[in-house]
């Protein structure tokens, strides 16, 4: 059969969305999180992570991190070939120990938030993002 | 002391009772006796508040056929819950009798049978008569459309939403929200959106720039009716994005954002109002949730997934309202509010039976305005039909069936994928499809029937990933809709499997064959989100083919082995 270049390429954006089996948090991501956290105790919740359920582009997803005091936000993609996205160092002139930006997800995944809060201890938030090929909407 | 809970609950009790919900009173008296108009309005007015809720309307002006789903699988908390449950299961659930007209509005067992006797249902003029009647009950009652209004028929596609526009006007809403709206291109919606004599909301309507809310869609409007003061918060449709082409609105952003709806709702309340209504295309499953994560809402009017039920469904405090689809139900809510509490309500949900309710003259006038100018082309006989020609059904109907094959004889394809929408008419044995039937089941703005090659394995991703936006367990990761239909491509599916195993069995039906992952097949399809798709339009291709099958047979649909359901 024939292709066109379009069709060629639109067939090329399908397949470059592919997804595989999502990726949760593994033996590097908790290298990662030790590397942060110097080994301390980290406790579950304690960060707000507000990310979308589903990303409506896999290679601009907004995300926001915020944890009260806050000293660092350390953030996370558990699916990417890179994991680390960013750390955020919050100085004591800092007005809110929140940050917002786009990350870039290979892949449906966790995103990871770990806080280093005012008291020296570790809190910690996940948030699945799916990342989907979409189409066929009710 | 009566906890605000418990009065809702015993509220609801005692009007099912008394068969003051209003559903009980119609079914029974409908199978004693020919049904009237009086009886489908019949409405003991109640408390100080009314609200009046159409959605998903899909540009349908003239009554229609339209048949439930027979196949609606809940996943997760959601498994055998309503809106889950159907047929004889949903009729023994809310007690209907077999062969009643409640039968025929809400389920699809005899379908063709029961359409034979009881007629076509909506038509925006019969609509019009309904909500002038509940206006003579209740003149300040409000009246909210949840959207997917300016999408769907040959009418609204040529004149870009306008038909609808102007109807809708006539009927005089108070707000509305949006899905398929957007796919008329952001130029255009916010050409309509500017000239609304109504509210255009949306809380979850952001700027996709900013990343803040969109200027022209308020998140929330505030209406003083029976001397209390309502709140009623947008919520478009979360995937808006995803689901349709992102790039036809890239200007906007959408998701749940259930959080902002919260601090919504506290800004409403901090403000003073009474009572909080939610004006939601998020669909029934995502509304159930959210209103567990969100306080303080009283009422969501639900859309999206074209669910029609009965009674409300409660969670915690609130109360979740399904409307259907197609203009076939208008709901009617009356509210008792006092104190800043909703402290009852009353609910029916009012079929529209375009043979029982008197259409209203002059909305009827101004409907036929606007198709007059494509009469001809509307009204063209292109084949018939032996069978029931219908959409709804999470795997498969009749129609999709019919386009698959279009597609594969007039693409020369070996597998065809056709999207699972839920919207588009039924048509009954021995109807004649005429143009303006297959407008109805394809019409849309990026119609174009793509031929592609796609190896075994990307059709496996496929199925996976469209599987997984309809059985996911949490909710939050549906976008509503039904399943991928295939044309030539059998498969198994089991729906309580983890994402990437759902799918086994694949084969291509032509030759019995396994499909081979590594293998190329050629599928034809339509309706891709990609821009720059390019091939003829579907409602061609479905009017071809029809023309050289002259009448249509229907089989039932085996392709498909669902496990788990």
């Amino acid at each position: 059969m024939q292709f066109t270049r379009r069709e060629t390429l639109a067939l090329g954006a399908g397949a470059a969305l592919m997804t595989v089996l999502p990726y949760r948090a593994n033996a590097a991501v908790e290298d990662f999180v030790n590397e942060f956290t110097g080994g301390a105790e980290v406790a579950e919740g304690g960060v707000d992570l507000i990310a979308p359920e589903i990303a409506e582009n896999g290679n601009t997803v907004p995300i926001e991190v915020a944890a009260e005091g806050a000293s660092a936000i350390m953030v996370l993609a558990a699916g990417n070939p890179t994991p680390p996205v960013a750390t955020f160092n919050f100085g004591p002139l800092a007005g809110a120990s929140r940050a917002a930006t786009r990350i870039r997800l290979a892949q449906t995944q966790d995103v990871i938030a770990i806080a280093k809060l005012a008291d020296g201890s570790f809190a910690r938030t996940s948030s699945l993002v799916k990342v989907t090929i979409g189409g066929c909407g009710g | 002391m009566i906890s605000r809970r418990d009065f809702l609950q015993v509220s609801m009790a005692a009007s099912a009772a008394l068969g003051a919900s209003g559903f009980g009173n119609w079914s029974r008296l409908a199978a004693q006796q020919a049904l009237t108009q009086d009886q489908l309005l019949e409405f003991d007015t109640f408390g100080n508040v009314s609200l009046i809720h159409v959605t998903d309307i899909h540009a349908q002006l003239k009554p229609i056929y339209f048949r439930e789903p027979s196949v609606n699988i809940g996943v997760g908390p959601n498994r055998g819950e309503v809106p889950h449950v159907t047929g004889a299961d949903f009729r023994r659930l809310y007690g209907i009798d077999d062969g009643s007209p409640s039968h025929y509005a809400l389920t699809s067992g005899d379908f063709a049978a029961l359409a034979q006797a009881y007629g076509r249902v909506g038509g925006m003029d019969r609509v019009a008569t309904v909500v002038n009647a509940i206006r003579a009950d209740r003149p300040d009652a409000l009246l909210l459309d949840g959207g997917d209004t300016w999408h769907g028929s040959y009418t609204c596609h040529h004149t870009q939403g306008q038909d609808m526009v102007n109807v809708m006007n006539a009927l005089k809403p108070d707000a509305m929200t949006f899905h398929w709206e957007f796919t008329l291109g952001q130029d255009r919606v916010r050409e309509l959106v500017e000239g609304l004599p109504f509210d255009a909301l949306g809380q979850n309507i952001f700027d996709a720039m900013w990343d803040e809310p969109a200027e022209r869609f308020k998140p929330y409007e505030f209406y003083e009716r029976g001397g209390v003061k309502i709140a009623v918060i947008g919520q478009a449709f979360p995937y808006l994005p995803i689901a349709n082409p992102g790039w036809m609105f890239p200007d906007y952003t959408f998701g749940i954002r259930d959080r902002h709806m919260q601090e919504m709702v506290d800004e409403v309340r901090a403000q003073g109002a009474e009572l909080v209504v939610c004006l939601s295309h998020n669909g029934f499953d995502v509304d159930k949730k959210m209103a567990g994560q969100v306080s303080g809402i009283d009422v969501i009017l639900t859309g999206h997934t074209h669910d029609a039920l009965p009674e409300p469904v409660l969670v915690g405090d609130t109360i979740l309202i399904a409307s259907g689809s197609n203009g076939k139900f208008v709901s009617r809510v009356d509210l008792d509010v006092r104190d800043g509490q909703m402290m009852g309500f009353r609910h029916k949900l009012i079929p529209i039976f375009s043979d029982v309710i008197a259409p209203d003259p002059e909305m009827t006038r101004l409907i036929d305005e606007q198709r007059a100018p494509y009469i001809d082309q509307l009204t063209e006989v292109i084949g018939e039909t032996e069978g029931t020609l219908y959409r709804r059904g999470n795997f498969n109907g009749t129609w999709d069936d019919l386009i698959c094959d279009a597609l594969m004889s007039e693409r020369d394809a070996q597998i065809a994928l056709s999207p699972g929408v839920r919207w588009g008419p039924s048509l009954i044995p021995g109807d004649k499809i005429t143009r303006e039937d297959i407008w109805n089941v394809t019409s849309m703005s990026y119609g174009e029937a793509y031929r592609n090659e796609m190896t075994g394995e990307f059709l496996k991703v496929v199925l996976e990933d469209v599987a997984d936006n309809i059985f996911n367990p949490d909710p939050y990761y549906q976008q509503g809709g039904d399943m991928v239909r295939t044309g030539g491509l059998g498969y198994r599916i089991d729906v309580r499997a983890e994402q990437g195993s759902r799918i086994s069995d694949m084969v291509l039906l032509e030759t019995g064959e396994p499909i081979d992952p590594a293998a190329t097949y050629v599928v034809a399809g339509w309706a891709s989100v990609n821009e720059g798709t390019e091939g003829p339009m579907i409602w061609d291709v479905v009017e071809n083919h029809i023309r050289q099958q002259g009448t249509i047979r229907t089989d039932v649909n085996t392709d498909v082995e669902v496990e788990g359901a």
